[in-house]
């Protein structure tokens, strides 16, 4: 396993000029949807646009999780996470059954639902890419620096000095970090998260463990209601054959009785 | 044959009601197959569920539930004086599954890749339970009901097998329902910020079981009334206005413990915020549970056939609406944008719906679903065909 890799996205730095943007459609051959990136929404052909929010910019992307809940919601494993910590979708195992979209705090996978034959699309931080020693295509085109690349615990490392250099200049606070259980792409800005539109809400804990903690009651619940509902037959059924047994007889008696009065 | 043939081709007005959503939903699956989900849906990537999965899926997954409850109570807790009904109920609850899996097939992106869960394991996610349940409880209701089928063929050895494993079949039933129902529930357990907090609960997976329960009871007395009128089959009235009782039991527990745990997470205040959820949310309280427990609780409405009835149809639409609630109305507002089912969506419901009442009326025209029970014997003493051989050679 490569060493998990991390974007950090520097709000105070992005110009909004949009070099990530086509940089993301130019390396994922995606098809031109819009001449101004400011403009654009994330869907199936933008894996990644920049939102203004007043003064700032705001870059939205898959945030590749720590624990992805996609990974842990598609019922035929289409998601995984694997090296440099990408989360990448496999197309010939999806069913379409669309629970990773709606499972994801972030709202970003997007659906080809115009298609016969349809995908869900983001993106996968340029995999191709990291395979042939490079960085993904954003932060290689990235002006200002406000997209750097690297290994999570040095990016950690870097937006804390970031805040500890200029406490003035940030906010105190990397987004990220642990959101969800932790991304891999983190955030520092200028002016508190919820006022850029940011959901601060997330809880601090992996998704996943939610529907595992359900689903790990499975084995317990099966062998103990098999043996509580074969043991209830038992018994109502010993019940029911002994009333019958005790109604044979009385029919039986009757029947003789008649008999014999004849 | 041509006395058949006029008498079904006679035009009434549900025929004609039937006949032209048919034909609609053809018309809007031929649509959804040449142009995509996008040419028939308003669903989109911020709300990528929207009627199909909420009302075909997991309401026609709760109104399948009156096959296991019956079910237990006949073989396992051997009240057998309930038999009578079970055939009914049994076939609802297949044809509930198979529209169930028809509704997935139209819904799905990739249809022809839905057995992919039989080798693509994913044990971490909830769906791939479902699809496992969904899969594994379809057979099971199948080979509950095929005695039926086989009665009609008169193949004996098939019948003697299919009942000799009468027991083993229904408790893997009633596992694989308890299994099903609640993680339809569990589903909606990894979206914790993105659900409206008067429905998000840890405890879904229980709410969905309970309430799918008292709807399966419910169930029990709609189609006992509508067979009745239909069928001219008079099922014995204290049997089902029995079931009313157990209504008020399950629903009571429902009750309290949706609102204790609204309590035990501070959620209380939320009760009384002026919002379009909040109403929707009493609205479900009121008619799925309050009405219900207040009419079935009395006995003069529960012992009068109409009664019964109408709470019956209380407790189905309180329960349509709180699947519709959990799947569609707590997600509007985190989604960003506002859901409602394109006509489409509204026509392959409907196409659906009708296509389940066509098959159930031909499934008791033409198959032995209501059982001729021995004369003279009471039915609890009634089992299977060498045990009332005993009873009438002691005769």
């Amino acid at each position: 396993m490569k060493k998990e890799k991390a974007f950090l996205i520097d709000i105070t730095e992005c110009v909004g000029c949009g070099a990530c943007y086509t940089a993301c459609k130019e390396a994922n051959n995606l098809p031109e949807t819009s001449d101004d990136p400011l403009r654009d929404t994330l869907s199936d052909k933008t894996f990644t646009v920049i939102e203004q929010r007043g003064d700032y910019y705001v870059r939205q992307m898959c945030k590749h999780c720590f624990e992805p809940t996609c990974v842990s919601a598609c019922p035929v494993g289409a998601f995984t996470k694997i090296e440099f910590g990408a989360v990448l979708y496999d197309e010939s195992k999806c069913l379409g059954c669309r629970y990773c979209m709606q499972a994801c705090p972030f709202q970003i996978p997007r659906y080809e639902w115009g298609s016969l034959n349809p995908r869900v699309q983001k993106c996968i931080m340029c995999y191709n890419r990291l395979l042939e020693g490079n960085i993904p295509a954003c932060a290689e085109a990235c002006p200002t620096g406000a997209t750097t690349f690297g290994d999570r615990d040095e990016i950690i490392a870097l937006a804390k000095q970031k805040i500890f250099d200029n406490p003035e200049k940030y906010y105190n606070y990397i987004y990220g970090l642990n959101e969800v259980g932790g991304t891999s792409v983190l955030y520092l800005s200028p002016i508190p998260f919820e006022e850029l539109g940011f959901n601060t809400h997330l809880l601090q804990t992996a998704l996943p463990n939610f529907t595992y903690e359900a689903l790990s009651k499975i084995p317990t619940l099966v062998s103990v209601g098999g043996v509580l509902l074969t043991g209830f037959y038992w018994l109502t059924n010993r019940k029911n054959e002994i009333a019958r047994e005790k109604f044979l007889e009385k029919t039986k008696s009757q029947t003789e009785r008649s008999t014999d009065n004849e | 044959m041509n006395d058949f043939i006029t008498r079904t081709l006679r035009p009434t007005f549900w025929k004609v009601v039937a006949v032209i959503i048919i034909a609609l939903g053809i018309y809007t699956i031929y649509l959804r197959f040449t142009g995509g989900l996008a040419a028939v849906t308003n669903l989109s990537d911020h709300f990528p569920w929207g009627l199909w999965i909420g009302f075909d899926v997991l309401c026609g997954v709760g109104m399948a539930a009156g096959g296991f409850t019956l079910c237990a109570i006949v073989y396992i807790f051997n009240i057998k004086k309930y038999k009578p009904i079970i055939r009914p109920t049994i076939l609802t609850a297949f044809l509930g599954y198979l529209l169930v899996i028809f509704a997935l097939l139209v819904d799905l992106g990739r249809p022809w890749a839905i057995w992919h869960a039989i080798i693509m394991w994913n044990p971490h996610s909830v769906m791939f339970e479902v699809a496992w349940c969904v899969m594994l409880y379809t057979t099971v209701l199948f080979l509950e009901f095929s005695p039926v089928i086989i009665e009609r063929f008169k193949s004996k050895k098939l019948l003697s097998f299919i009942k000799g494993i009468t027991i083993p079949l229904v408790v893997i039933g009633i596992l694989l329902s308890t299994l099903h129902q609640s993680s339809l529930g569990a589903l909606y357990l990894i979206v914790p910020t993105k659900m409206h907090p008067l429905w998000y609960s840890t405890n879904l997976p229980w709410f969905f079981y309970l309430s799918a329960i008292a709807v399966g009871c419910a169930m029990i007395i709609f189609e006992s009334y509508l067979s009745a009128k239909a069928f001219k089959k008079n099922l014995e009235f204290h049997l089902v206005s029995d079931i009313g009782r157990w209504i008020v039991v399950i629903l009571s527990t429902y009750f309290t413990w949706r609102f204790v745990d609204l309590a035990l997470n501070n959620k209380l205040t939320l009760l009384f915020f002026n919002s379009i959820e909040t109403y929707l949310f009493w609205l479900e309280i009121i008619i799925g549970i309050v009405i219900p427990i207040a009419f079935l609780s009395q006995s003069r409405i529960r012992l009068n056939r109409v009664g019964l009835f109408v709470s019956a149809c209380f407790v189905i639409g309180g329960f349509l609406l709180n699947r519709l609630n959990v799947s569609v109305t707590s997600l509007q507002a985190s989604s960003g944008v506002s859901y409602l089912p394109s006509v489409y969506e509204i026509i392959i419901t409907l196409f659906i719906v009708t296509i389940g009442v066509i098959l159930f009326n031909l499934a008791v025209q033409y198959l032995p679903v209501y059982e001729k029970t021995k004369e003279g014997i009471p039915i609890e003493f009634e089992i299977i065909t060498d045990e009332n051989l005993k009873v009438e050679s002691v005769k």
